[in-house]
């Protein structure tokens, strides 16, 4: 089993997203992370979705996929050729004692400081899974108080565009 | 009575405006409809008038009722009432497998529509072109859990081509269109429209044809030539090739482009239960059906060849059984309009997409091309061994059946007299079950679409209603529903729509009082502990099946012993004024052979119980 991301051009219509993830509970496959949100076209939706699958179920994924009608595109992102990034806010136990202390932890991690109390701070960081989770083990001492990350989103590196061919003329 | 002026014009009258008379005959796409004010349930029979539709099979209710209003006034659309809305929706399918056409099926919101869910994922399973339309509560009123809501949508979104929920009266056309676009092209399959009561209330303007946004959506039809090279490379290097064809087939019409292929290249064939007919059962080259109850000659053909030309299949469970050990030797080359389908089960060596239609026609071609050159003459294309070999297991291991020693009546003698006076041109719809294998063993057919049942989803109860569908569609054929007692008690209240509607289906109750083919696999592995298969326990006739019929208005007949066989199917083919239904009582312990039992190697068949086969030991 390994992890792939797809990029899922979708057209925008209601019910678009539960056909996807409908499909993935219904053939068995397992998503690890799924992140929906606009494209630099008004009318096209852009689902990133790291499946965890073997070689062969991977091409069935793709296919199904594929098979949906307002599925435009899909693509599998190379991890070594696209840019892959997941957004986390992590509440984190901080008073005056114990404060700067984080903050010069999360630094390291080019991670802000995004709100400040008394007793806890608000930490927004950016990056791919294995930093984020780096970044998490470093703050379990200070005691978590609140978690919440988002799912990856990724692009190609290099000039082209998945949007590029076909679909402008679609 | 209110003033005739003030109302909104029907469907006819404006459809009968629209279409110019010269032109009537030509294709309903093409005509162009200015636009004028309607309501949206208006629209809706519109656009099934102006898309050529001619008969939908429904059952009204709260949530469609205003679709019924201009329906009443339609003259191009013939609606039929059946009795239940599981009945409209096989209905559509068996009037869209007899023909190609697509079917259409309509009910209500909630339960009307929950169901055509079975119809719908039996059509979805098979490939079978239908559109299914729904009322749905007022679209205020959706997600309050308000009288006979369900979110049908959601519910048939895994068991459908696609489908549509509309709230706006003006967006009914182009929904309609694309459903039927859909569900005829590419892979055919269900599509479900759902409309929402005020949209079929509110005002709207029709105009047809309507925009086709489908941007995601792009069935390839042509295959890649260099695809065809090499799979015509494969077939001249091959020693013992077969060709596999599937419901796809019959789907794409291609069966005479196949007839070609077999004629040219000498390949035998096997043809699964979905494509019965598809190379005629006269054809020698032809080794019947593979799989769990396949011909000895089919199943081993596939087992022994050295290569597979899967044309319009899917390597279905029931045909591979044990994948691991099918086919072991073979390399396959897999044709088929859907991708997803190549290399699911079966890793293909060859992949083709396209329409099989088309495949095969690039086939020829390059066969042709490569035989004739220098290098095609001197190598390969040379099948005769293998030939003789096929054919010898054909001779050797036929489909038979032994006679019960007390001398009652045969299931398979009754379906295969059925089959001798009835002929070719009839269609013969089976239910699922014992007596649907034995149909699918021991009727000849000699061409596509002759045959018709549910074999992906294989749904008890399709029988009836879909062999009135299949006779609505091609009253002049003579359409038997070949049907198992359990099946019938499923769905015979489709009698009455028949009755009423003048639809003289013929229907063949095979009744060994028992649900026979799960009792068989309880004599087989469950050590004869008949659990809940006994379907009239004291003997008795619960119910009369000839009364039954009687009291639909039907014509009844029954025949208990082998001399009276051919009198009723006689009678039954004589009389063309009513439906006719045939209770055949016949022993209960017959048993459907070959079989692969489940999860085992194919190479496991047994002819008949405990006979397998000897082979040769060379292979």
């Amino acid at each position: 089993m390994s992890k792939h991301t797809l990029s899922v051009l979708v057209e925008d219509k209601p019910g678009v997203l539960t056909r996807v993830a409908a499909l993935f509970s219904r053939r068995g496959f397992n998503i690890n992370s799924l992140a929906v949100g606009p494209t630099e076209l008004p009318e096209i939706s852009r689902i990133t979705v790291v499946v965890e699958v073997e070689g062969s179920a991977l091409e069935q994924v793709t296919k199904q996929l594929n098979k949906l009608i307002e599925v435009l595109k899909v693509v599998e992102l190379d991890p070594h050729a696209s840019v892959q990034r997941e957004i986390l806010l992590v509440k984190v136990r901080a008073d005056a004692a114990t404060r700067s202390q984080v903050i010069d932890t999360i630094q390291l991690f080019k991670a802000k400081v995004v709100d400040v109390t008394t007793d806890a701070i608000v930490i927004e960081a950016t990056g791919n899974s294995d930093k984020l989770r780096a970044l998490l083990d470093v703050l379990e001492p200070f005691g978590i108080k609140e978690l919440v990350q988002s799912g990856m989103v990724a692009v190609g590196r290099g000039s082209r565009s998945i949007t590029d061919r076909s679909l402008r003329s679609a | 009575m209110s003033d005739t002026t003030k109302q909104a014009p029907s469907p006819a009258d404006v459809a009968s405006l629209a279409r110019p008379r010269p032109t009537a005959e030509a294709k309903p796409a093409e005509a162009v409809t200015p636009a004028r004010e309607v309501t949206g349930a208006q629209a809706l029979v519109l656009s099934l008038e102006a898309i050529g539709c001619d008969t939908v099979f429904g059952i009204p209710g709260g949530a469609i009722l205003p679709a019924y209003d201009p329906m009443l006034d339609s003259k191009k659309v013939r609606h039929i009432l059946v009795r239940h809305e599981q009945g409209a929706g096989h209905a559509a399918e068996g009037y869209a497998a007899a023909t190609g056409k697509v079917g259409v099926c309509m009910a209500t919101s909630g339960p009307g529509a929950t169901n055509l869910v079975t119809p719908i994922a039996d059509a979805h399973m098979d490939s079978v072109p239908m559109v299914a339309i729904t009322g749905q509560v007022a679209s205020a009123a959706i997600g309050t859990d308000a009288f006979q809501e369900a979110d049908i949508r959601g519910i048939t979104m895994p068991i459908t081509k696609h489908n549509y929920l509309v709230t706006d009266a003006a967006k009914i056309p182009q929904a309609i269109a694309e459903a039927f676009h859909v569900a005829s092209t590419g892979r055919p399959g269900p599509v479900l429209v759902d409309i929402s009561k005020d949209a079929l209330q509110a005002k709207t303007t029709f105009s047809w044809p309507p925009q086709i946004d489908l941007p995601g959506y792009r069935p390839v039809l042509r295959p890649h030539g260099k695809q065809i090279r090499e799979a015509a490379r494969l077939m001249a290097a091959a020693k013992r090739p077969i060709l596999y064809v599937g419901g796809g087939v019959v789907r794409a019409r291609a069966s005479e482009q196949l007839r070609r292929l077999v004629e040219l290249t000498q390949i035998p064939v096997v043809t699964t239960l979905m494509a019965r007919g598809t190379v005629p059962d006269s054809e020698p080259l032809n080794l019947g059906m593979p799989g769990m109850h396949g011909t000895v000659a089919a199943v081993t053909g596939l087992q022994k060849s050295d290569l597979i030309i899967a044309l319009g299949a899917r390597f279905d469970d029931r045909v591979t059984g044990q994948l691991s050990t099918f086919a072991p030797h073979a390399k396959v080359i897999h044709a088929d309009i859907d991708p997803a389908e190549i290399s699911k089960n079966r890793i293909a060596d060859v992949p083709i997409v396209g329409d099989v239609g088309e495949v095969i026609k690039d086939l020829i071609e390059q066969v042709t091309l490569d035989r004739a050159s220098a290098e095609g003459a001197e190598h390969g294309w040379d099948y005769a061994a293998w030939r003789t070999r096929v054919a010898d297991w054909k001779q050797t291991f036929p489909l038979g059946w032994t006679d019960s020693e007390d001398g009652t009546l045969s299931p398979q003698y009754v379906i295969e007299r059925i089959g001798a006076l009835s002929g070719p041109e009839s269609t013969y719809v089976a239910g699922v079950g014992q007596h649907q294998m034995w149909a699918a063993q021991f009727v000849q057919y000699e061409r596509p679409n002759a045959w018709i049942n549910s074999g992906g989803l294989g749904t008890m109860g399709f029988s009836v209603p879909a062999a009135m569908g299949a006779k609505v569609a091609e009253p002049e054929r003579t359409v038997w529903a070949i049907d198992g007692d359990g099946c019938f008690q499923m769905t015979n209240q489709e009698l009455a729509t028949c009755v009423i509607n003048n639809i003289p289906i013929k229907v063949a109750v095979i009744n060994n009082s028992s649900l026979g083919m799960v009792r068989q696999w309880q004599t087989l592995f469950y050590n004869e502990r008949y659990s809940n298969t006994d379907l009239q326990p004291m003997s008795q006739r619960v119910p009369d099946f000839v009364k039954l019929a009687d009291a639909y208005g039907c014509l009844g007949l029954r025949a208990e012993t082998p001399e009276e066989v051919d009198a009723v199917i006689k009678q039954a083919l004589e009389t063309d004024d009513r439906p006719v239904v045939i209770d055949f009582i016949v022993h209960r312990d017959a048993m459907v052979w070959p079989m692969v039992p489940a999860g085992v190697s194919n190479d496991m068949i047994q002819a008949a119980r405990h006979e397998a086969p000897v082979w040769e030991r060379e292979d």
